[in-house]
């Protein structure tokens, strides 16, 4: 082992299947990495960090992985993804936007500033729609609502909340689909593979349980997805679609710190997620 | 190929958790028979601790 400081870092509180195959990659191309624990990480404003000078963030909780980033990039560390692309990805109405702005296609999404408010953009958008809060993954909290008594009664739970941030609704058109979605990841602007997420709930989530079955990667799969990641500015990225029944393509989300466990079981040996992380971990070290 | 490396008692109950020799500080594991999730806070020597409560902005 090289008495030299590692040149990469791992940002991770929790260590789940994709950390540990990602720090397994790097060991594996030999390069000496530092597992660094965020809950234990302070960065003082102005002042050098004797940190890696690359580093993979992996933290599971949102605030703390964008503030992060954010500290680290002070210092003059790279970060992947940047903290621009954690902010973007992180908020679904930062992410939405990006999308409509870049001309992709995404389904029709209105922010509204009160619950109240949400009524109104609900009737305007028609129901099914679909209630999502701002900050979130694994399907938390995301609510179908089929008609305005069931809004109503969704946004009065959303107003009795302590969080400023859960009055702010943000309501989308629900897109006729399959029982599944699909998962394509996208690392240094490559589609590495993709999985169909199959769930006999209307939640596709494979933390909700869904299954993954590998999905083929044809060229407008491959494009939108590639885009979609470069729209939000993501190195790496989890981005999720829907196919309607007529085969048209819209991009849901796109996930900066993406989790790839499904993807890579129905995968096999075939694709290797993590190292592909990895190699583009340690190019961009030596970039 | 990972093979069980050693036990350590759960914290909630005291039931044997098997830990896997590839184990890193930061994972978790889950008790086999009360199914807390603890967490490895060191490899070595091995010592577990309660995981952390899943937070509302958790996720990808």
């Amino acid at each position: 082992m090289s008495s030299a400081a590692p040149r990469l870092g791992v940002l991770a509180s929790r260590v789940r299947f994709e950390e540990k195959s990602i720090l397994a990659a790097l060991e594996r191309r030999g390069a000496a990495c530092l597992q660094i624990d965020p809950r234990a990480l302070s960065v003082r404003a102005g002042s050098p960090w004797a940190g890696p000078r690359t580093v993979l963030n992996r933290e599971v909780g949102h605030y703390r992985a964008l503030y992060a980033a954010s500290a680290l990039e002070s210092t003059g560390t790279k970060v992947l993804n940047t903290t621009a692309a954690t902010a973007v990805c992180g908020d679904k109405w930062q992410t939405s936007t990006a999308l409509v702005a870049r001309g992709l296609p995404t389904p029709e999404t209105t922010l509204a500033l009160t619950p109240e408010a949400a009524l109104e953009a609900l009737e305007q958008l028609g129901y099914p729609a679909v209630i999502k809060p701002l900050v979130g993954s694994w399907g938390r909290l995301v609510t179908r609502v089929t008609d305005p008594a069931m809004a109503a009664a969704v946004l009065e739970h959303l107003a009795a909340l302590p969080s400023p941030q859960s009055h702010i609704v943000y309501v989308q058109r629900e897109v006729a689909k399959a029982d599944r979605d699909i998962r394509v990841l996208v690392v240094g602007g490559r589609a590495v593979g993709a999985t169909y997420r199959r769930s006999d709930q209307w939640r596709t989530n494979v933390a909700r349980g869904a299954v993954s079955e590998r999905c083929p990667l044809d060229p407008d799969l491959t494009a939108l997805a590639v885009a979609a990641a470069d729209t939000v500015g993501a190195h790496i990225a989890g981005v999720d679609l829907l196919q309607d029944p007529d085969g048209r393509l819209t991009v849901l989300e796109v996930n900066d710190r993406v989790e790839f466990r499904g993807l890579q079981q129905s995968h096999g040996t075939d694709i290797d997620a993590a190292d592909a992380i990895a190699a583009l971990l340690i190019k961009e070290a030596q970039a | 190929m990972s093979q069980t490396l050693t036990i350590t008692e759960c914290l909630e109950c005291d039931a044997a958790v098997p830990w896997e020799n590839d184990a890193r500080v930061g994972e978790i594991l889950e008790c086999p028979e009360c199914r807390t999730e603890l967490e490895v806070e060191s490899v070595e020597p091995p010592r577990l601790i309660l995981a952390p409560e899943v937070e509302e902005d958790w996720g990808e």
